[in-house]
């Protein structure tokens, strides 16, 4: 049962030690198994980094390895020893001792993870308080000094605050004290940066970094992004439908992957259309034109101006909160603007879209971020298909059916498979192609793309990317793509507009936008995303403090 | 419409014993009430014997304050009292459902008009509020189904309001409204189908509540008028026994606790099933 | 601070302004009065003289919106006018019957609200556990009993098989406090009985509604024992909810009174609407409904301040 019986496999430094772990979960027809015997070894100090894509079975296995399964999930097989003793088969209060105090956990989003009912500091010191490792006035000076140590504004005081007092990024951090409270052996990061825009993620890496190394922390890093794991992680497993793919130490496993899926992964950010130039003399399809806009008393666009051209795509990227979104449904018409014209054409659009005539409506289509709410759950796909075929063509009968299953075919699904089934039935990538040809049902000129893959696993993603690529081709469609992300600006763009603060900062042909000198902003956004390179944050950290020395500060604003 | 039947087949083979014995008391009460007039050994209003006469082989519940045979009158009062419940709570439904989902899709002024008048009128107890149309408007059986019908459905407007708006928010429905859709066919075809669960436990629990309010009038002899078979008021008629040890009285209002408490164990598992909330 | 002040400072307004528009209903609501009704009233030997001096006596010979404004001003100088029936001041009628019926809703209010509040976290803490399991039955039960029968089953157990509490509640003014306390007992059970399955209900599907969120994940991975994670971290923010919950039932206590009353023969508020309905009683029927939706009024109002004074979110502003 204990480490001491097991030389061979690690020595005395062996902190984690997990065999044949298999996790079941609760569904409709009973226990179904998501993790098929994972075996998983992690010395003290080490961090492991845990990749894979939505279903990949990450998350449950990091939980594991603090003895925990969540509500609707069990450990149904298997040894989790943590120094020696084993997790699965003790009992609740011995496993309920060890959390917080010896195994730490840090969520997902800090935002949602901290009781909005209490202040910062009281919850700090609940763990140590509650695993008597220290009293509450030793806990309270220990964590200004852990606020200071990862650079948190106001070390002195800004644990009286309430979260929702607290940016996400300061949050974000002050969970990563907050595991550290009880001088744990291990911490299970759980995408700890996921939900966060990519300017603040970088100081929240390296706050984490530094801590972990400070105090020689075993970590576990769970992400689905191998860029942000290469920065954090000694060695990564990479998993897949509860399976282990591959195991290595981080740089071995990026330079000379063994598996073909560990090199999907890695090529990912490889795929990119060539850039096509605006054409010389021709007028725009789509342009808006000094658009104002806002919610009541908020405006939250500022005279923003830009052109789609015909079978061209424009990414509009910036962060949350930068007023891409708000572009979007000015010119879908659902936000009419306070100042400027959408045009089409060249002739204005009616601002507000119920004012706008069926054609005009047709002509303009959207694909939304969230394919699952952007599908009626109780349509079956020939009916979400069917209706703009009905709505727009006038289609009916066999005529519907026909286009149904030559649309189908269009965006490589099987017709007789798919045409009956409710979108409850489908997985997420075919969610968004079921979307695109609801779209391209209405033989329309212009789509929308609201962050369209920004849901999805990277692979999914590329392949839906892909997908549009090949449709702008064979359609001659313009696309107005919204996105954060600019591995998908590389990949698809042919121009590029860059919006911050609800105005439009800098806008430009791909190629130019990818070259600097640039903006402040633009070289904080681009400079901002995680490459695979491991030295990449190193690199990145020291560039930002030679810039600093200069009197250019990189930093984004609510760090 | 085969994978329809499976389904809730399989369904119910996984109910448990509580909805299993509410479906069986449902069941039972709707075919008394249908079939009353041939299985009540009485007439509804027939004078039978003396007045309170034990319970025998003739008068298996005995009789009642004017020598009415009990357990026909009870028979009867399945057809009445359930009935007019039904009825009432199908009028506060139709009322309802429409207004709140028209409220939810619309929004804007027809919202805040609606909702206004609906928290006015919640503002007032409906027991109190029932009572006080009733002096005005009088104590007959139409005004009562009209009166609670029109209260209650501020209740299912409420409900049918929230649950519609969740929906309407969803990017499905902004994508019909883009596409051109009209009101008419949003609400039939994009958010009617998603509320029809919680509507469905709603009915259930609005049925109780609506059976509670009726019994409750009529047991303070402002429901149902006599000669009419109510349960309500056959409680109250005879309500002197108790102080005799006689439990008689008692069983009519244990016939309308046997009805909620079967409609709201069904209405209990079905809310789980169709809520995800699995243990 | 200032966000809080103008939520509440709303809320009154709202409060009053509901109060205002149940006022107007109320009294309206004589004015749909259609003529043949007085008749009705007055029965069928009324001449025409004696109808119309019913109809003065209504004072529906004056303009509506000066009767309305003379009505409003008598109320609020606590003047509520003349039964019709024993052409006696509604002040003085009522006084004792409302004081009656306060008593009877506090103490059945006094047992309800700890109990409910107790048992529901019980619950969420045994979560599918046996008393869990077993409550949900007992309460989903006595939710559907209408009030009568439970008050009817507890009179033929307790006082007629029993005799260990009258069946018949006779109070008066001069009733030492603990003797009112023994004769409402089974009164106050039933009210008990009948609201606090539903509160305890709610409180409990309050607290474990929260018990998905991340926060509360947190807290367990953080190894803190159950009942400190419910008590400190669930049920601070399930005090919104919680708080609806018990104003919804302390106002329901109000109606379930009515019924109550009549059972039990007690002289409170709630008898003597009943009677006035079936008197016809206009006047009476009037105040007794307008102190009702007060209550109502007033306890929604209560508990939606009380709730946003409990959410940290507008009680610490950025």
């Amino acid at each position: 049962m204990s480490a001491q019986n097991e030389p061979d496999t690690g020595g005395d430094d062996l902190l984690l030690r997990i065999r044949g772990l298999k996790i079941e979960g609760r569904t409709e027809e009973g226990w179904s198994e998501i993790v098929h015997g994972v075996d998983l070894d992690l010395r003290r100090g080490e961090v492991l980094g845990l990749i894979g894509e939505s279903g990949a079975g990450k998350s449950t296995i990091g939980l594991a390895a603090m003895g925990f399964a969540r509500d609707g999930c069990r450990l149904s097989a298997g040894t989790i020893e943590f120094d020696g003793r084993e997790l699965r088969a003790a009992p609740e209060t011995a496993r309920r001792k060890l959390r917080g105090n010896r195994i730490a956990y840090v969520a997902q989003s800090a935002a949602a993870a901290f009781n909005p009912a209490h202040r910062l500091m009281d919850q700090y010191c609940e763990g140590p308080v509650q695993h008597g490792v220290m009293g509450r006035a030793e806990a309270e000076s220990d964590a200004i000094q852990l606020f200071e140590r990862i650079r948190l504004p106001d070390p002195e005081t800004i644990g009286f605050r309430y979260p929702h007092q607290v940016s996400g990024g300061q949050l974000q951090r002050a969970m990563t004290a907050m595991a550290m409270a009880c001088r744990p052996d291990l911490i299970v990061f759980d995408e700890p940066t996921t939900a966060l825009d990519v300017t603040t993620q970088i100081e929240v890496l390296a706050a984490i970094r530094d801590a972990v190394q400070q105090f020689g922390t075993a970590a576990i890093y769970i992400t689905h992004d191998l860029a942000v794991v290469a920065q954090m992680a000694d060695r990564i497993m990479v998993l897949r439908h509860g399976l282990l793919v591959e195991e290595g130490d981080t740089r071995s496993l990026l330079s000379d992957p063994q598996e073909d899926y560990t090199r999907e992964l890695l090529q990912i950010r490889e795929f990119q259309v060539d850039e096509r130039r605006r054409p010389a003399d021709a007028a725009p399809v789509l342009e808006m034109r000094g658009v104002t806009a806002g919610y009541g008393a908020a405006t939250i666009l500022h005279d923003v101006s830009f052109q789609i051209h015909k079978k061209r795509t424009v990414a509009v990227v910036g962060e949350s909160g930068s007023g891409k979104s708000t572009a979007a449904r000015v010119i879908t018409g659902l936000l009419p603007p306070t100042a400027g014209e959408v045009l089409y054409n060249g002739e204005a659009l009616p601002p507000r879209f119920d004012r706008r005539t069926k054609d005009q409506l047709r002509r303009l289509q959207m694909i939304y971020q969230m394919a699952d709410t952007a599908l009626n759950p109780k349509q079956r796909v020939r009916d979400v298909i069917g209706r703009p075929l009905e709505f727009y063509l006038g289609l009916t009968g066999a005529q519907k059916r026909e286009r149904v299953r030559a649309l189908l075919e269009m965006i490589e699904l099987e017709p007789d498979t798919f045409i009956d089934r409710l979108p409850g039935e489908l997985s997420g990538g075919q969610k968004q192609r079921i979307c695109i040809a609801r779209a391209l049902a209405a033989e329309p000129e212009v789509i929308l793309c609201d962050e369209v893959t920004s849901a999805l696993d990277p692979l999914v993603a590329e392949g839906i990317l892909k997908l549009l690529d090949r449709l702008q081709d064979e359609f001659d469609l313009s696309y107005m793509f919204i996105t954060h992300d600019l591995a998908t600006v590389r990949a698809i763009a042919d121009e590029v507009v860059v919006m911050h603060r609800g105005k439009v900062v800098e806008s430009g042909p791909k190629s130019e936008m990818f070259t600097p000198p640039h903006h402040d902003y633009t070289d904080l956004l681009l400079s901002s995303v995680p490459e695979m390179d491991p030295d990449w944050l190193d690199r990145l950290l020291a560039e930002r403090a030679e810039l600093a020395r200069q009197g250019r500060v990189l930093k984004a604003a609510d760090n | 419409m085969t994978a329809v039947a499976q389904s809730s087949l399989r369904l119910l083979r996984r109910s448990p014993w509580s909805a299993r014995f509410g479906m069986v008391v449902i069941l039972a009460y709707a075919v008394t009430a249908i079939f009353a007039p041939l299985i009540a050994p009485y007439g509804e209003t027939e004078i039978v014997g003396i007045e309170y006469e034990p319970w025998s082989e003739v008068y298996p519940l005995g009789t009642d304050n004017l020598g009415r045979d009990m357990l026909s009158r009870m028979i009867f009062g399945a057809q009445n009292t359930v009935g007019v419940a039904f009825a009432t709570t199908v009028l506060a439904f139709l009322i309802g459902s429409v207004a709140g989902l028209t409220a939810a899709t619309l929004r804007g002024w027809t919202d805040q008009g609606l909702s206004r008048l609906v928290d006015v009128m919640m503002a007032i107890p409906p027991l109190v509020f029932a009572l006080l149309i009733l002096t005005i408007v009088g104590t007959t059986m139409l005004n009562m189904i009209l009166v609670i019908a029109v209260l209650d459905s501020t209740r299912v407007f409420r409900l049918t309001r929230a649950v519609a708006m969740n929906v309407v928010v969803m990017d499905f429905v902004e994508a019909a409204r883009l596409r051109g859709e009209g009101l008419w066919w949003i609400m039939r075809h994009e958010i009617l189908p998603n509320i029809m669960a919680p509507l469905a436990a709603e009915f259930g629990l609005r049925f109780c509540f609506v059976f509670l309010t009726i019994s409750a009038l009529s047991f303070l002899g402002l429901g149902l008028q006599p000669p009419t078979a109510d349960w309500g008021s056959m409680v109250r008629d005879n309500a002197t026994l108790i102080s005799y040890g006689d439990i008689t009285p008692v069983i009519p209002a244990a016939a309308i606790a046997l009805l909620t408490v079967g409609v709201n164990f069904v209405v209990d598992w079905f809310l789980h099933e169709t809520s995800g909330l699995k243990e | 601070m200032g966000a809080i002040l103008s939520m509440v400072a709303q809320r009154l307004a709202l409060g009053l302004l509901t109060l205002f528009v149940v006022s107007l209903i109320i009294f309206l609501s004589v004015e749909m009065l259609p003529g043949d009704i007085t008749q009705a009233i007055l029965g069928q030997g009324a001449t025409p003289e004696t109808v119309a001096a019913f109809r003065r006596e209504l004072g529906l010979d004056v303009p509506a919106h000066l009767r309305y404004i003379a009505w409003l001003g008598d109320i609020v100088q606590g003047d509520l006018g003349r039964s019709l029936a024993s052409k006696r001041e509604i002040t003085e009628l009522i006084a004792v019957r409302l004081w009656n019926t306060l008593f009877l809703a506090g103490l059945a209010a006094a047992i309800a609200v700890p109990l409910a509040v107790a048992l529901g976290i019980l619950a969420a803490l045994f979560r599918n556990g046996w008393f869990d399991r077993g409550i949900n039955l007992v309460t989903l039960s006595s939710i559907s009993f209408p009030e009568f029968f439970i008050a009817y089953a507890l009179i033929f157990l307790f006082a007629v098989q029993w005799g260990w509490f009258p069946s018949i509640v006779n109070v008066t003014p001069d009733t030492p406090f603990w003797e009112r306390v023994y004769r409402c007992i089974l009164p106050a059970v039933t009210l008990t009985l009948v609201t606090t399955a539903h509160m305890m209900r709610m409180t409990r599907a309050a607290i474990i509604n929260l018990m998905a969120s991340p926060y509360i994940e947190m807290a367990r991975l953080k190894g803190l024992t159950r009942s400190r994670i419910i008590l400190m971290h669930a049920l601070p923010n399930a005090l919104s909810p919680i708080i609806n919950v018990i104003a919804i039932n302390l106002a329901y206590l109000v109606v379930g009174v009515v019924l109550v009353e009549v059972v039990f023969v007690y002289p409170g508020l709630g008898q003597l609407m009943v009677d006035s309905v079936s008197k016809r009683d206009i006047p009476v029927v009037q105040a007794a409904c307008l102190i009702f939706a007060c209550t109502y009024i007033l306890l929604n109002l209560l508990a939606d301040i009380l709730s946003i004074i409990s959410n940290p979110r507008l009680l610490h502003p950025r």
